[in-house]
């Protein structure tokens, strides 16, 4: 079992793996709450159950901390090319609400012709394998346990391997995965014939253990120049692998479309994805749909891609998702980082929840989208009936009928072409003799089987997927690249107990800092660099620039990696604030009336913080009966203290917000000065607090004391009761 | 293909009449029409990967498994499945499954392999499947 605040055991994990088994097998959905269902005090729509570990959005505590789950599945795509840290990114997701993890595989597994083992470092994905994947369910087991939700897991039915990499997965309990020979064909350049053979076979053995199965259409928006353009043939490309799943034995609950909103904005992209949405999901009725985000115009900026996927969302509510993909905002500039995955799901669960039940209020224009919807579908039916009249699929892949940036009928004639009997692993495929028999079960085709056999494996006494005992475990076949090398390093720091910062690997060193410079792009780059030299950081690599303007600014953002450890036995945690117990308060402000002035000091209009210091429903120090005057924003301190003489107050506290030029410096400097001027600097507290204040720096200025970020009221009435005991007793 | 301009409006004209039904009911009839000779192909055809899925369901792993469809395809015995050429020299030798595959992997028994499925050649029709 795994405890919340230990990081999970990776030697633990990998312990006896050779007798795992999944303890479960298929997709599973979310479990959706009836409509109305209370969350917290509010009424939800579009829920399922609540977790039992997670960690809410970052607004959730003003609303009691809830953390409502949205009805529909979450994806993250995690692939750091090492799967002992991509399992501890997964347990991360999961706390954020992910409960569809997507392994991305490694450089060109695509093209192995057959299966890989043991554990080797992949490169933008992680190399699939037996061990790999067994580890990675163990760990998802627990992580499950942990947030109290299963969890799918998910990656490719894809490449020259994909029969044997579905018996795999349906061995290892994988619980959905890419599949569409389309995808091997088109962007693999693997040899038509064997990739359409060869995905019958494996939709078969997929559809036997009811794996979730996801197709490549939308590939077609990531390859083709002008996205929207390939609209008719997405439909097209989505019609051919449902209906060749559908005679491969899938059902078609278990056949996901995978859809991305095609364009973006600066287009104006509802007016195009919003009735593609609208002509896909009536065309495809009762299959599920996965949402994905698009991927094909994000740059290095990571808001803009943010605000890309808010809206991509915005259209999986408006229309319908089963499941809702992220992409990590990163993905334009590297492969994708811890935090990054985490972003992505937030914006995903962030803006389903935002949207909960939004079409009981809004509909869309049935009359004005329906001429679009007729007029895509269309499209794709002049699609499919020339690609009959050319002769066939084949026919029409060989003349480059696929993914040309034309608008269908219109050809710009850039398609791409794969010749049907040419590519990789072309003249493979072999007609099956008429005594052609396999002796095992769940096989796609033409089976000769004895007379009389009514389960094949019976002829051998059990096929694994009867029997898994007859699974054959291998550990690992190359000496150098492996798991148990990685970890040597990663125990050896943790036996001295020091620390590197990480943003995909443990302890990798990867920072990012963040910078302007009043500089023109080129320099303010240069800059970039120069500073990360003077700071002692090695390898330091623009990872995204914005122009401010041409001549007065650009922002940069850098990585870069830190040549030292952190050794964490040094490390000094600040001390907290000591509360006093509520009771103690109650009873001696009952007994000894306290009466404070506050304001926020300077020009400075933030009132929010204080308020929250003073009111009784914040949990202000008026609960306790202190009586407080509030003299507003943008108080001058000697009006403080003058209210102070006035009122008989026996403490000041004073918001000091903005810290420009020192100017909250000056402000507690000030106070204390001028109490001392009025002699009463030894009849009253001077307290100060705000978001960059902090305790030292308060008293180093003639503060009493100092709040920063997160004080709550009882910190500031434990520490005026303290204090005013303290002097009764002097 | 050959560049042409966007002739919708002409090439769509028998289309403009289907309701909304028809039109999903059409677009469907045609997506089967294209789907159907490839399924027929994947049913009737085998590969190197598929007869390797066949014999990592028998028990094989993948080292073996590779080896033996490497051995029976370069054999051109592809086409009787892999499966069941072990399984036949199992059942003829009276040897375990994975027994039987480790012997031919080490070259044994291949003259009887040839002796049993070399001769005939009869492609598969689809009077049967599983």
């Amino acid at each position: 079992m795994l405890v919340p605040k230990k990081p999970i055991d990776i030697d633990e994990i990998l312990k006896d793996l050779d007798k795992y088994r999944p303890k479960r097998k298929g997709w599973t959905w979310r479990k959706r709450l009836p409509e109305g269902a209370k969350i917290g005090e509010y009424e939800y729509y579009q829920v399922s159950e609540n977790l039992k570990n997670s960690i809410p959005l970052p607004a959730a505590h003003y609303f009691g901390g809830i953390d409502p789950q949205p009805e529909v599945v979450i994806t993250s795509e995690i692939a750091s090319g090492r799967f002992e840290d991509d399992i501890r990114r997964m347990r991360m997701a999961a706390w954020h609400g992910a409960d569809h993890i997507m392994v991305i595989r490694t450089l060109g597994q695509s093209h192995y012709d057959g299966l890989i083992e043991g554990t080797p470092e992949g490169i933008g994905g992680i190399p699939i394998t037996r061990k790999q994947l067994r580890a990675t369910r163990k760990a998802l087991d627990l992580i499950e346990e942990e947030v109290g939700r299963p969890i799918n897991f998910h990656s490719y039915v894809s490449g020259v391997a994909g029969p044997e990499i579905a018996v795999l997965f349906a061995e290892e309990g994988v619980n959905g995965a890419h599949q569409d020979p389309q995808y091997n064909v088109l962007y693999r350049g693997i040899n038509p014939i064997r990739s359409f053979v060869d995905a019958a076979v494996a939709k078969k053995i997929m559809a036997s253990v009811n794996m979730l199965q996801i197709d490549g259409a939308h590939n077609a928006n990531a390859s083709a120049k002008l996205a929207w353009t390939v609209m008719p043939e997405l439909l097209v490309q989505h019609g051919i692998n449902c209906m060749y799943s559908l005679k491969a034995g899938m059902k078609k609950e278990y056949i996901a479309l995978s859809t991305v909103p095609p364009v973006v904005s600066p287009m104006p992209e509802f007016r195009y994805n919003l009735p593609y949405a609208v002509a896909l999901r009536e065309l495809f009725d009762g299959f599920r749909f996965r949402a994905q985000m698009n991927t094909r115009y994000i740059e290095s900026d990571l808001f803009d891609a943010t605000r890309i996927h808010v809206l991509n969302t915005l259209i999986s509510r408006l229309t319908s998702a089963d499941l809702q993909s992220t992409i990590t905002p990163d993905e334009g500039r590297n492969v994708p980082w811890h935090v990054n995955s985490i972003r992505g799901v937030e914006t995903a669960k962030h803006t389903l929840v935002a949207l909960d039940g939004m079409k009981k209020y809004v509909k869309l224009n049935e009359k004005e989208i329906r001429e679009k919807v007729r007029e895509l579908k269309m499209r794709a039916i002049l699609m499919l009936e020339e690609i009959l009249e050319m002769g066939g699929y084949f026919e029409a892949l060989e003349a480059g009928m696929f993914v040309d940036n034309g608008y269908y009928p219109e050809r710009v004639g850039d398609g791409i072409a794969r010749k049907k009997d040419g590519e990789i692993a072309a003249g493979t495929v072999v007609p099956r003799d008429e005594d052609y028999m396999a002796p095992v079960c769940e096989h796609f085709g033409y089976n000769n089987l004895p007379e009389g056999i009514e389960k094949p494996c019976d002829l051998i006494g059990g096929c694994t997927f009867h029997n898994p005992d007859k699974i054959q475990f291998i550990d690992e076949l190359d000496e150098t690249d492996n798991v148990n090398l990685r970890l040597e390093k990663i125990r050896d720091m943790k036996k001295r107990n020091v620390i590197k910062p990480e943003v995909e690997w443990y302890s990798d060193g990867w920072i990012q800092l963040d910078m302007t410079f009043a500089l023109p792009e080129e320099l303010a780059e240069a800059a970039a660099i120069k500073l990360c030299e003077k700071l002692g950081l090695e390898e330091p690599t623009v990872i995204h620039k914005g122009v401010l303007h041409p001549a007065e600014g650009t922002y940069i953002e850098v990585k870069a990696k830190v040549p030292f450890e952190i050794e964490v036995d040094k490390l000094e945690i600040p001390k907290k604030p000591e509360t006093l117990p509520e009771e103690e308060i109650f009873e001696y402000v009952k007994n000894n009336p306290i009466h404070v002035v506050a304001g926020t000091v300077g020009n400075d209009e933030h009132s929010v913080g204080l308020r929250e210091i003073l009111d009784i429903k914040h949990g202000g120090i008026e609960k306790y009966g202190i009586k407080y005057t509030y003299l507003g924003t943008s108080v001058p301190p000697e009006k403080l203290i003058d209210a102070a003489i006035e009122t008989g107050a026996k403490a000041i506290l004073a918001s000091m917000i903005i810290t420009h030029n020192d100017v909250h410096v000056q402000n507690m400097k000030k106070l204390h000065e001028l109490a001392i001027e009025k002699g009463i600097r030894d009849k009253v507290l001077i307290i100060a607090g705000g978001t960059q204040i902090n305790n030292d720096l308060a008293v180093e200025n003639g503060m009493d004391a100092g709040f920063g970020r997160g004080t709550k009221g009882i910190h500031v009435a434990s520490f005026i009761v303290k204090k005013l005991k303290e002097k009764e007793g002097k | 293909m050959k560049p042409r301009k966007d002739d919708f409006l002409e090439r769509s004209k028998h289309l403009q009449k289907m309701t909304d039904d028809e039109l999903n009911q059409y677009f469907w009839h045609l997506v089967e029409k294209v789907v159907d000779p490839l399924i027929k192909l994947a049913e009737t055809h085998t590969s190197p990967s598929v007869e390797r899925s066949v014999l990592l369901r028998m028990g094989f792993n993948s080292l073996e498994a590779r080896k033996l469809v490497d051995m029976i395809f370069q054999r051109g015995l592809l086409s009787k499945g892999a499966g069941h050429i072990v399984w036949k020299i199992a059942k003829e030798k009276n040897l375990d499954i994975i027994e039987a595959g480790r012997a031919l992997i080490e070259g044994k028994y291949w003259d009887d392999v040839d002796r049993i499925f070399k001769g005939v050649k009869k492609n598969a029709c689809s009077k049967k499947t599983h």
